[in-house]
């Protein structure tokens, strides 16, 4: 499979406060994102995971090292809007990120930015609208709608841009449970039927159960890297990096303590459930 | 014990007379303890937040009545303040409100606003930002330049300087981190051990509610669907799942191994309570 | 009581007078006012409230929203009203009471002054209630684009007009939300008097602001991120194009505003 993202010790830092030392968020992240691939980036507030993603399509530039999105690097300027097109971002609060008045005014607002013909950008929105299941609120007012779907009318406007892939930025972390699985649900549908490339910024622990790759960040660096299994049994490593394992994990991990005969990696309920009555019933 | 609050047939309709006309509460009747943990749980338009504005007089009933300590907080609409002070409302996203210079300064406007004054008034600014865990050299900072983290426990601490009898807070950890939300809980839960005070905890977090609670009051479309101690309520899964709400994934697995024919009481809600149930269960060797 | 201000909300519907093209509606609302101010008898004020009517039985927008709209400058007509009532003076007093004295003129001018106030304002709610506000930007950026020869930025205009607009529900609610955080506080805002009034809405209004200037940094970075750089280069989903039905409205703007000129030269 080819790349889509590549970071090259990438490092990044904030202003300082008058006569303070400028506060490095990313020291040296050496990553490479998969095309099609659907990517969760784990870690507390503070571990750089918000300052990462805002490199992927060039709203923060490299202090040090590069970024690289399908081959362009985001420090060429001329290269930038390219980038933005290819790399889709949806950003945390729903409110501050819908333009415009009338949901597919606001879906078009990006190709019109790209300068696709007329025709053509009807088509966009009414596919990108069908794409996320708002088709039927073509024409309603953004704010009068619930937050999971002013999100997926987020995501909407960005896949009117017919990107490869879509970073969502704590995109779940103000919507309720089920506007959380609204979204969810909406980029896995995206990643499976589309092949688009989903990059997840989280800290809820069971958004990653179904990823193919978990990626912990923990002070400005890759921490930890792997599929959601090999990742979860770490549990003394990621509590150690205040985030919590899912229950299913923790659970397990006191059992085999107790001496009891069962695998850590059974991150789904059923899993979970599957290997405890097998360890309880052969004892 | 005694109620320290009554609700009694509360209803509340937005829009009366427009097309868009519904309840956001109806016909609501439950009473909260002296000193009990309260938890609220439902979604979004459930009413929650309708109704948690009711018990300190920021909105009025449409019909139906709030009794605070026996008496109807609305008897007086002149000393309607008074009961904003005794039952202390902490909104979504708090942070938003600060606005003083200095955080000691912001945490002194409710009880300032309460008349309190001179040493009292400095008093309940310190033991609130302790209570919260804010350090005394934070007090002369603005706020605007704490942690996001930081921020809402100087808004929490607003509150509690008012010295309220009863506390509500309305989704106190949404978008913190799960070191955040444990440590911020942590502050809570020593809050009540030790000032002996009411809590009302509203969460869409069922994990968070259970853990916490000693009694879970359930709300579905502007009504109460359930209410309990922990146990009972999650006794009630299923009914759970069927009004779409979540059940704790504990509970979740406790039901998946009961469907496996593990002899198990599936209304556990902690990983320490299962733990201990299928360790039991190895001892006494009951396995079918 | 915010929720009284409805400025820049927009019903949408399908009637003929949501489809006209935005440059008309834009036009024809000049035309109006025009009308207005040249209108001074009972004839013509009912020629235009008749046309204001008509519009409204087209547009389906219901006369309850129209009216609300008033609600905000009710003081404004009311001062009005009273202003040219009392202070204007006549040949013939109807009433005369202590120093208040009310002439015919007065009566006269009262009545039309408030009639225009509350025809303009409710001409110019008809257009915003059944005119999306961007379509209505759009409306304005296309009329104004001419100027952009004159180094006017009209499109930055016409997008940070849009955006206000799109932001005005979303303050609103932040508002209301923000006053009852403070009233939990202990907040007053009903009672002291004009200074304290003053001093309470401090409370409001430093995380009102601070609340905007969030909002307007993230904005500005979702608006990049979704590859916006300036008008240059960019196409619409909504191209305007002028109907058959825009020139007969224009036709019957035009012919209606010269009708009433020319019945002010009659004296009418």
């Amino acid at each position: 499979m080819s790349t889509m993202i590549e970071t090259e010790s990438l490092r990044f830092a904030y202003p300082a406060d008058e006569g303070g030392e400028p506060v490095f968020a990313l020291r040296g992240v050496d990553l490479e994102i998969e095309k099609g691939s659907f990517v969760v980036v784990l870690g507390h507030n503070g571990s750089g995971k918000s300052t990462l993603a805002k490199t992927f399509n060039g709203v923060l530039l490299p202090a040090g090292g590069k970024v690289y999105v399908e081959g362009m690097d985001t420090l060429d300027e001329k290269l930038l809007l390219a980038i933005r097109q290819r790399v889709g971002m949806v950003f945390q609060n729903p409110d501050n990120q819908i333009v415009a008045n009338v949901v597919e005014e606001d879906v078009a607002f990006a190709p019109e930015n790209l300068g696709v013909p007329t025709e053509e950008i009807r088509r966009r929105v009414d596919d990108a609208l069908r794409a996320v299941g708002m088709y039927e609120f073509v024409t309603h007012a953004p704010h009068l709608l619930s937050g999971g779907q002013k999100q997926r009318i987020a995501i909407a406007g960005v896949i009117a841009m017919e990107p490869d892939c879509i970073v969502l930025d704590e995109a779940t972390a103000m919507l309720d449970p089920i506007g959380r699985q609204e979204v969810l649900s909406t980029v896995h549908k995206l990643n499976r039927e589309k092949g688009i490339t989903v990059i997840l910024i989280t800290h809820h622990m069971n958004e990653a159960e179904a990823a193919d790759r978990v990626i912990v960040m923990d002070d400005g660096k890759v921490a930890m890297d792997g599929t959601p299994r090999e990742v979860f049994v770490r549990v003394e490593d990621l509590r150690a990096m205040g985030l919590t394992t899912p229950d299913t994990v923790d659970l397990l991990d006191r059992l085999k303590k107790d001496g009891l005969d069962v695998p850590l990696d059974a991150l789904t309920v059923e899993a979970c459930a599957d290997a405890i009555a097998k360890a309880v019933a052969g004892d | 014990m005694e109620p320290i609050l009554e609700i009694k047939n509360l209803t509340h309709t937005y829009g009366i007379g427009t097309p868009f006309q519904r309840s956001a509460v109806e016909d609501m009747s439950f009473s909260v303890d002296a000193g009990e943990f309260l938890g609220i749980i439902g979604h979004t338009g459930s009413g929650k937040s309708t109704l948690i504005q009711h018990l300190n007089g920021l909105l009025k009933p449409t019909n139906g009545q709030v009794l605070l300590n026996g008496k109807d907080i609305w008897a007086e609409p002149k000393k309607i303040r008074d009961v904003r002070f005794r039952v202390g409302l902490v909104f979504q996203y708090p942070e938003y409100q600060l606005f003083e210079e200095t955080v000691y300064k912001d945490i002194a406007f409710g009880p300032a606003n309460q008349g309190k004054t001179g040493d009292e008034l400095d008093r309940c600014i310190r033991e609130a930002a302790r209570l919260v865990g804010i350090r005394d050299d934070q007090l002369d900072k603005s706020p605007f330049e704490l942690s996001g983290g930081q921020k809402r426990r100087v808004a929490l601490a607003g509150v509690l300087a008012m010295e309220p009898e009863v506390l509500i807070l309305d989704e106190p950890t949404a978008g913190l981190d799960p070191a955040g939300r444990e440590n911020l809980m942590a502050n809570i839960r020593d809050y009540h051990r030790n000032k002996n005070k009411t809590i009302i905890l509203v969460s869409h977090s069922m994990d968070e509610i259970a853990q916490n609670v000693d009694r879970i009051l359930v709300l579905k479309s502007a009504h109460v669907l359930m209410s309990g101690a922990p146990a009972e309520v999650f006794a009630r899964a299923d009914e759970l799942i069927t009004a779409g709400l979540d059940v704790p994934q504990v509970t979740r697995i406790a039901m998946a191994l009961k469907a496996r024919g593990v002899e198990i009481d599936p209304a556990v809600y902690t990983v320490e309570a299962l733990e201990r149930e299928l360790l039991a269960l190895r001892k006494g060797g009951a396995v079918c | 009581m915010l929720k009284d201000i409805t400025l820049g909300q927009y019903f949408p519907g399908t009637t003929v007078a949501h489809k006209l093209d935005p440059r008309t509606k834009i036009l024809l609302v000049v035309l109006y006012i025009t009308a207005l101010f040249c209108a001074k008898s009972l004839v013509t004020y009912g020629v235009m409230a008749l046309c204001l009517a008509v519009c409204v039985y087209i547009s389906k927008v219901s006369i309850k929203a129209l009216v609300r709209g008033l609600k905000p400058v009710l003081f404004i007509i009311i001062f009005t009203g009273i202003l040219n009532l009392f202070f204007t003076s006549g040949d013939r007093y109807l009433v005369e009471w202590g120093f208040l004295r009310i002439s015919d003129t007065g009566l006269r001018n009262a009545v039309f002054m408030v009639l225009r106030i509350m025809l303009l304002i409710m001409g110019t709610f008809l257009m915003t209630y059944t005119t999306s506000p961007i379509s209505l930007t759009d409306g304005l950026e296309q009329l104004l684009n001419g100027l952009k020869r004159f180094h006017v930025p009209v499109h930055e205009l016409a997008m940070m007009m849009s955006i206000a607009l799109r932001f005005i529900p979303t303050l609103i609610e932040e508002t209301d939300k923000i006053m009852s955080a403070q009233r939990a506080r202990g907040a007053d805002f009903e009672s002291g008097n004009l200074v304290q009034r003053a001093k309470a809405l401090i409370p409001i209004l430093v995380p009102l602001f601070i609340s905007a200037f969030r909002r307007a940094d993230e904005l500005a970075t979702a608006m990049e991120c979704r590859c916006y750089h300036g008008g240059e280069g960019r196409t619409k989903l909504r191209v305007l194009q002028y109907e058959r039905r825009d020139y007969i409205a224009l036709a019957l703007g035009v012919a209606v505003t010269v009708g009433v000129i020319v019945l002010r030269r009659f004296g009418i």
